[in-house]
C-alpha cells in the first residue's frame, strides 16, 4: 500500500542568534493510511517539530516530504494553506475554537476557506456535530460548554472537510480521565472508519490506545513499534463503573 | 472567497466586539460628520452671497472713476473724480446695450429727526437707481425726476435709518435735518438686509442729485454711474459700450490707462464666490485633518486587534486560510468599519448642519456631492490604514500565532 505520510530523512534546523538549534535529526517514517499513530517523547525531543511539519505549517530545512503522494517539503505558503485545509484535520490541547462563535460557526470555519457553499457548509457542519454528538448544541458558544464537549466541537471542526489524517497534539491535555476516555473513544471510533490519526502526547497512557507507538528523543525517532491497543470504550465503561460505586458508597456513609 | 462572504465575516467579527468596534467608528464618525458639517456651512454661506448678489440685479454695471498716475505714482479707484453729468448722457444717449443710466454721489452726515440723531450715509441720485438696483418703498413713495430737476428737499431712508429715527412712529411726512437743511421724507426703503461683504445696505438716506449736489455737498462731484444693461447677456457689450463712450469723452490717447472703472455684477459674485470657495476649503481642510485622525484611530485599533487576535489568526492559518485570505479578512472589516462610521457620520453631520441652521440661523447647504466626497474620503481612509494592521496580520507565522498566548 502506498503510504499516506514518507518522510525521507528530514531535519530541520533553527537559527537562534548565534546557535543552531538541530530540533529534528534525519528523521525516516512512513505511516499507511488508516494507522493510529501515538508520537511520545519528553519536551525538548521535537516532537512540536514534527507535528509541525507534519501540520503542513512548516517547512523541513532539509530532506523530503511526502503526504498523499506529494513531496510538499518545497510548496508555497499558499499551497501548504490548501493542503491543510483539504487533507489535514487538527486537534489541538487548548481546543482553539474561535471565541464569541457559535459551535455551528467554529466547525464550518475550514469550509469557508475551501470556497464550500453556504448551504452546503451548513448541511455539513451539522452533521460533523450530529456525529460528535452536539445536535442539540450547535448554537451555543464554546464558553456555554464543557471541556469534552470543546474538544469534540473542534474534532467536528477537524473532520468536517473529509480529511485523509487528524493530527492530535496532546488532545487530551486539558481534560479529566473520564472526558480524555471519551476523546480517546471517538479518535478509535473514527479510526475504525478509516481515518488516519496521529497523536503527539508525553502521557504514556494515552498511547495506549494506539496501535503503532513512535518515541522521540534528542530529534530523532529512537523507537518504533507496533502495540496492541486497549480498548477506550472499554475503559471508559470500567471508570464510569467505579465512579457509581464510589458515589454509592458515599450515600451510605 | 466570494466578497459577500468576506463582508459577512467582517459584519460578524465587528459584532462580535461591539465596544472596540465602535470606538473604532468613532474617529471615523467624527471625521465625516465634521467634513460633512463644515463643507455644508461654507457651501450655505456661499449659496447665501449668491442669492444676494443675484438680488442686487445681475445686469448691474457701476462706473467709479479712476484713479491717477503721474510720474508713476499711482492713485486708487476714486482718488480723482473724472465723472461729469455730460459723461452720464453720453453713455443714456451713446450706449445701444445700456437700458438705464443714474449719476450718484456720496456723502455722509449726522442727521437729526426731533431730538434724536443718527449718522448715516447720503446719496444723491435720479429716480433710475431705483429702477436699476430694483428698490421699491414699503410706505410712502420714490422721488421723482421734477423733484430732481427742482431740487426739492425730499428724501426715502432705509428701514435702519427709519427705526433709529422714528421708533414705533410713521417716518412719513416727518421732517430730517441734514447738515441743517429740513428735508421731507416721502417714503421708507424695503429692506434689502446686508451686503454680500457685510455692509447694512438700509443703513442709507437717498435723496435727489441736484438737491444733494447744491444744497449737501457743494459740487458736481459724481462718484459712480449706475446702469443696467439691456439682459444680463449685453452686460459684457455694455461693458465695452460704456469703455469705448467714456475714454473718447476723456480724450485718453491709445497709450493712456482708462481712467474709470466699470465693474459688473458678474466680477463682484466671482469675487464673493472666491472668497466663500477659500473659506469652504479652509473649513474642509480643517475637517480632513480631523477625517485623518479618525483614520489612524482605526489603524491603532485595528492593530490592537490583530495582536489580541493572534490566536483566531493561526486557527484560521491552521485549517487552511492562506495569507491572502487572513490580509482580505481585516481590510475588508476596516473598509466595513470606515463605511458604517462614515454613513453615521454624514447622518451626523446632516443634523449639526439643521441645528446650526435653526439655532444660529445660518443657511446651510449639505450637496451629494459632499456626502459621496465624505463617503470617498472615509472608504479611502479604511482602506489605507487597514492595510498595514492586516499585512502584518497575513505575515504572522501560523505556528507562533497558534501558540500566542
Amino acid at each position: 500500500m502506498e503510504p499516506l505520510i514518507r518522510l525521507v530523512s528530514v531535519s530541520k534546523v533553527y537559527q537562534m542568534g548565534d546557535i543552531r538549534i538541530r530540533a529534528l535529526h534525519s528523521a525516516g517514517l512512513d505511516i499507511l493510511p488508516g494507522e493510529m499513530v501515538a508520537v511520545k517523547g519528553p519536551s525538548g525531543s521535537g516532537k512540536s517539530t514534527l507535528m509541525n511539519i507534519l501540520g503542513c505549517l512548516d517547512r523541513p530545512t532539509s530532506g523530503q516530504f511526502f503526504l498523499n503522494g506529494r513531496d510538499v517539503a518545497n510548496f508555497t505558503a499558499d499551497e501548504l494553506a490548501r493542503t491543510r485545509n483539504q487533507l489535514i484535520g487538527f486537534v489541538f490541547q487548548g481546543f482553539n475554537l474561535l471565541p464569541r462563535t457559535s459551535a455551528l460557526e467554529n466547525v464550518e470555519l475550514p469550509l469557508l476557506y475551501s470556497g464550500t457553499p453556504q448551504k452546503q457548509a451548513r448541511k455539513l457542519a451539522v452533521d460533523a456535530l450530529t456525529r460528535m454528538g452536539l445536535a442539540e448544541r450547535i448554537e451555543h458558544l464554546p464558553n456555554q460548554l464543557s471541556g469534552g464537549q470543546q474538544q469534540r466541537v473542534a474534532i467536528a471542526r477537524a473532520l468536517v472537510t473529509h480529511p485523509k489524517v487528524i493530527l492530535a497534539d496532546e488532545p487530551t491535555g486539558n481534560l479529566d480521565t473520564l472526558t480524555s476516555l471519551e476523546v480517546m473513544a471517538v479518535f478509535q471510533e473514527l479510526n475504525r472508519n478509516g481515518i488516519t490519526i496521529i497523536l503527539i502526547t508525553h502521557e504514556s497512557d494515552i498511547a495506549l490506545y494506539a496501535r503503532r507507538v513512535l518515541s522521540l528523543r534528542d530529534g530523532r525517532i529512537s523507537r518504533d513499534e507496533a502495540v496492541a491497543p486497549r480498548d477506550a470504550m472499554i475503559d471508559l465503561e470500567e471508570v464510569r463503573r467505579q465512579k457509581k460505586t464510589e458515589e454509592t458508597d458515599d450515600d451510605d456513609h | 472567497m466570494m466578497i459577500t462572504r468576506l463582508v459577512n465575516v467582517a459584519v460578524r467579527a465587528i459584532r462580535r466586539n461591539k465596544m472596540r468596534s465602535s470606538l473604532t467608528m468613532l474617529g471615523i464618525i467624527i471625521g465625516v460628520a465634521t467634513v460633512v458639517a463644515m463643507v455644508g456651512i461654507g457651501e450655505g454661506a456661499s449659496s447665501t452671497v449668491q442669492n444676494q448678489i443675484a438680488a442686487m440685479g445681475d445686469n448691474v454695471l457701476m462706473v467709479m472713476s479712476g484713479g491717477w498716475n503721474r510720474g508713476g505714482v499711482r492713485g486708487g479707484t476714486g482718488s480723482r473724480h473724472t465723472l461729469t453729468l455730460e459723461d452720464v448722457d453720453a453713455i443714456r444717449a451713446r450706449a445701444p446695450s445700456v437700458a438705464l443710466v443714474a449719476a450718484m454721489t456720496r456723502s455722509s452726515a449726522q442727521v437729526v429727526a426731533g431730538n434724536l440723531n443718527w449718522p448715516t450715509g447720503i446719496i444723491g441720485t435720479t429716480p433710475d437707481y431705483f429702477t436699476i438696483r430694483d428698490m421699491r418703498v414699503t410706505q410712502g413713495r420714490l422721488f421723482t425726476t421734477a423733484e430732481n430737476n427742482s431740487a426739492s428737499k425730499v428724501c426715502v431712508i432705509g428701514t435702519t435709518v427709519a427705526e433709529n429715527l422714528f421708533p414705533g412712529s410713521d417716518p412719513v411726512g416727518a421732517i430730517i435735518r441734514v447738515k441743517n437743511l429740513p428735508f421731507t421724507v416721502i417714503g421708507v426703503l424695503e429692506s434689502k438686509g446686508s451686503s454680500p461683504f457685510g455692509g447694512d445696505q438700509d443703513d442709507t438716506l437717498i435723496a435727489p442729485l441736484l438737491t444733494v449736489q447744491r444744497r449737501i455737498t457743494g459740487s458736481t462731484t459724481i462718484h459712480m454711474i449706475f446702469c443696467s444693461a439691456l439682459s444680463r447677456q449685453d452686460t459684457p457689450q455694455a461693458s465695452e459700450q460704456i469703455t469705448t463712450i467714456l475714454r473718447s469723452m476723456h480724450r485718453l490717447e491709445k497709450s493712456e490707462d482708462d481712467d474709470f472703472f466699470v465693474r459688473t455684477q458678474t466680477d463682484i459674485a466671482s469675487t464673493a464666490e472666491s472668497v466663500t470657495g477659500v473659506m469652504t476649503m479652509m473649513l474642509g481642510s480643517i475637517a480632513a485633518v480631523s477625517l485623518l485622525v479618525g483614520g489612524i484611530g482605526i489603524m491603532n485599533i485595528m492593530l490592537v486587534s490583530v495582536t489580541e487576535r493572534t490566536r483566531e489568526i493561526g486557527i484560521r492559518m491552521a485549517v487552511g486560510a492562506r495569507p491572502r485570505d487572513i490580509l482580505w479578512q481585516f481590510l475588508v472589516e476596516a473598509i466595513v468599519l470606515s463605511l458604517i462610521g462614515g454613513v453615521i457620520g454624514v447622518a451626523l453631520g446632516y443634523g449639526i448642519c439643521e441645528a446650526v441652521s435653526k439655532i444660529a440661523g445660518w443657511s446651510t447647504l449639505v450637496t451629494t456631492q459632499t456626502i459621496i466626497l465624505a463617503m470617498g474620503f472615509a472608504s479611502l481612509v479604511g482602506v489605507f490604514f487597514g492595510f498595514y494592521p492586516a499585512r502584518k496580520a497575513a505575515r504572522l507565522d501560523p505556528i507562533v500565532a497558534l501558540h500566542y498566548e
